[in-house]
């Protein structure tokens, strides 16, 4: 008997609390990015595609906030090898929801009203009973 | 909102969960992977369903990135979750699938959710868009 099978329940929450916690930081990393290069179809209209994908991947905080993203992928293959797909995908769905509404108020200080915190807590609920 | 821009919304909601199922379907054949044996996610890599997963999550990437450029996080992420109601949907009346009256509620409260945040504003206006970017917060001028 390995870890996984000795301590399910452990092992569970903190392969969810891995990709919940890496994919927040990647979300904020890359969605702070994309707001200091500006909109993309401006972009594109006067640099055309090539010069769009250069200044997304020509932004130091973009491609850090893709290497927490790829983290946040491949805990999801190795949860998924391991949990259930019915409990994996939907935990982190959900937290991810409400972590992320948490981290844009403070880190990107986005105007999170109650309609988008009521939006928030509504998703959580609604993927994690879809998950039942 | 432009439409444009909705069908953007559209395809990052579409491209992640039919990506995700695609990405199950792969690792199920692949099977369990050791602690010790890490590199056997990068043969997992070989597997078709992964690969056309992948490409479907490039998919949504793209079109994350763009909607990102031009709404918010908190507006993006609740918006494009109806792609999970769509997947349920598609379920129950292409494959026949049982939903139970627990899931029929999950799907009611992510398109409540849906429609609470398409109703408010897509974007924070800053003053000054290139200093209050930024990761850390504004200091006072004293």
């Amino acid at each position: 008997m390995n870890f996984f099978t000795l301590h399910r329940g452990w092992a569970d929450a903190a392969m969810i609390g891995a990709i919940v916690a890496f994919a927040t930081v990647g979300d904020v990393m890359i969605a702070s990015a994309m707001r200091s290069i500006g909109d993309l179809d401006d972009i594109r209209a006067h640099r055309g595609l090539i010069g769009a994908i250069l200044a997304v991947l020509g932004s130091p905080r973009f491609l850090l906030g893709v290497s927490f993203m790829a983290l946040s992928f491949f805990s999801l293959l190795f949860a998924l090898s391991h949990a259930d797909l019915s409990l994996v995908a939907p935990a982190s769905a959900s937290l991810t929801f409400v972590t992320n509404a948490i981290a844009a108020k403070f880190f990107l200080h986005e105007n999170v009203d109650h309609r988008r915190w009521i939006a928030a807590v509504l998703v959580c609920a609604g993927v994690a009973l879809m998950a039942m | 909102m432009t439409f444009r821009r909705w069908l953007v919304l559209g395809v990052v909601a579409v491209t992640a969960p039919f990506g995700d199922t695609l990405l199950s379907i792969g690792m199920t054949r692949v099977g369990p992977v050791s602690l010790h044996h890490l590199s056997t996610l990068i043969y997992a890599l070989k597997t078709p369903q992964i690969l056309f997963g992948i490409a479907l999550l490039i998919c949504f990437f793209s079109s994350y990135l763009a909607s990102l450029s031009w709404a918010d996080l908190t507006f993006v992420l609740p918006a494009s979750s109806i792609g999970n109601v769509i997947v349920a949907l598609l379920a129950r009346f292409w494959k026949h699938e049982h939903i139970s009256p627990t899931r029929w509620l999950g799907i009611l409260l992510i398109t409540a959710a849906v429609g609470f945040v398409a109703r408010g504003p897509s974007y924070t206006e800053v003053p000054h868009p290139h200093e209050s970017t930024e990761l850390e917060p504004e200091v006072e001028p004293r």
